[in-house]
């Protein structure tokens, strides 16, 4: 499905995914936010909302892929890469 | 043995340390918070197989993203937590020496609802969608960890698994940390969940609920239990620094015991021997005897063999003319798990009222228990020592006594 989306269509989709798991406001899911200084989510928190990313984007995440990621934007890099 | 009060001779005491009821809290089918919940044991709910707890709102408790992730059990115990920790006078005062206090909160079967609800996703899409959330959610010791993180508890954080006696056995053991030294405050109770398709399915299966949907303890027409949830937490503190403070005493601990039947998985050992054995033991630990006991809080399930087992054992304690007996199980049905911490909050409520509240559901006493059973209306009651049982499949037996401030 991803294929055919443009990056802003899948900015929102990631939102929409963040805003679900992390239960935050979603001005808050910009590319700058730190996952645990902004958005009050931990480790697991990613892990969880990586899931969601995986079925909503079709995509599938290796856990290792996850070392390092510490803001949304990294994140949605990492999305992105994959669409 | 390990006692609240020591050996029976007085050796193992701590001596001076009492342990007393600060705080009641209860999440409960007849009422959340102590007021409805004790106006709620006076009045007969409709018929049904379960009676589930309605209405309880967590969203002062729980962020919303939180509370996707606390189980059923750890939501109510958190619930009765709070009503205690408020009803103690708040959470500077159970946090006050925080090395020395701690949190004790049985279940006995933990997350359940979880486990259902995950073993879906497996099954439906797969081991990648598993929550990540799941072991801390579905572990039994959770409601106890929840409790110390939000209040700081730093002492011990345990919980006792005993099936239906946990709840009695985790306000003994939290008792005795405070009546032994280690501990001046104890936030103790159990919680439990079990109404989900797969607990029900269960409990009905091994013909434990009854066909009728009624529960009548003690009564000649009983057909079995029925199915219940909820949470009891009390605030227990070492009685001197209680007083110190000007804290509201309901009640004191002054004694428990456990026991096995060592006889079969489910059913009890039909003469109460095992039951028998634990009030003594209670009684001994408390320097009371038989004939100073006022009251008695069954454990009264409505089961066929566990009334006339607990009723066996009654008599044999206590002989034919034994005191007033009640079981709040004909209101809430059996909470399991519940059961013996709710049912502590119902004594310090039935010590404060002065008044022992009726065994709802219950019309005519099986003649050959030789009961004096609490029907019909509330008794007026001049307080005095009580005897609080649960028993649990397993053999478990657990007896609290409990004693007028």
């Amino acid at each position: 499905m991803g294929g055919q989306m443009g990056p802003e269509e899948s900015f929102d989709l990631f939102k929409q995914c963040a805003v679900e798991v992390l239960q935050v406001e979603p001005s808050k899911i910009v590319p700058e936010a730190r996952f645990a200084d902004d958005l009050d989510a931990d480790s697991l928190d990613l892990v969880e909302l990586v899931m969601a990313l995986e079925e909503k984007f079709g995509i599938d995440v290796a856990e290792a892929e996850l070392e390092g990621v510490q803001t949304v934007g990294q994140a949605y890099e990492l999305v992105a890469s994959k669409l | 043995m390990l006692a609240v009060m020591g050996a029976p001779d007085g050796s193992g005491a701590v001596q001076g340390r009492r342990v007393v009821i600060t705080g009641l809290g209860v999440v409960s089918s007849c009422g959340i918070g102590v007021g409805a919940f004790w106006e709620g044991l006076h009045h007969l709910p409709p018929p049904g197989r379960s009676r589930p707890v309605e209405g309880l709102d967590v969203s002062a408790l729980f962020g919303p993203k939180e509370v996707r992730r606390a189980d059923r059990f750890v939501q109510m115990a958190t619930a009765a937590a709070e009503q205690a920790v408020q009803d103690a006078g708040g959470p500077d005062v159970v946090a006050e020496g925080p090395d020395r206090a701690g949190a004790h909160v049985g279940t006995g079967v933990g997350g359940l609802d979880t486990i259902c609800e995950q073993d879906r996703v497996l099954i439906e899409r797969g081991a990648g969608r598993v929550s990540p959330f799941l072991v801390p959610m579905i572990m039994c010791n959770r409601a106890a960890a929840e409790v110390s993180m939000r209040y700081g508890l730093r002492g011990p954080c345990e919980t006792t698994v005993t099936a239906c006696a946990a709840g009695t056995q985790s306000i003994a053991n939290a008792a005795r940390l405070i009546a032994t030294g280690r501990c001046d405050l104890m936030l103790a109770g159990s919680s439990e969940a079990p109404l989900s398709d797969l607990g029900v399915a269960g409990f009905a299966n091994m013909t434990a609920l009854s066909r009728s949907g009624t529960s009548m303890p003690f009564d000649t027409a009983r057909d079995g239990f029925v199915i219940g949830e909820g949470a009891g937490m009390l605030v227990l503190e070492e009685r001197e620094r209680a007083l110190a403070r000007g804290a509201r005493i309901y009640a004191e601990i002054a004694g428990a015991a456990s026991t096995a039947d060592a006889h079969h998985i489910t059913a009890p050992a039909p003469d109460g021997g095992g039951a028998a054995r634990c009030m003594e033991l209670a009684l001994a630990d408390a320097r009371l005897s038989p004939s100073d006991v006022a009251h008695i809080n069954t454990h009264g399930t409505s089961t066929p063999p566990g009334d006339a087992a607990e009723a066996e054992a009654i008599r044999k304690v206590f002989g034919p003319s034994g005191p007033p007996v009640t079981s709040v199980k004909g209101v809430l049905g059996h909470t399991l798990a519940a059961a013996g911490s709710i049912e502590a909050v119902a004594v310090a409520l039935t010590i404060a009222n002065r008044s022992i509240p009726p065994t709802m559901g219950t019309t005519e006493v099986d003649p050959a228990f030789e009961l004096d059973v609490v029907i019909g209306e509330a008794r007026p009651w001049e307080p005095g020592p009580v005897v609080s049982n649960s028993f649990g499949f397993g053999g478990h037996n657990g007896s609290l006594v409990i004693v007028p401030a």
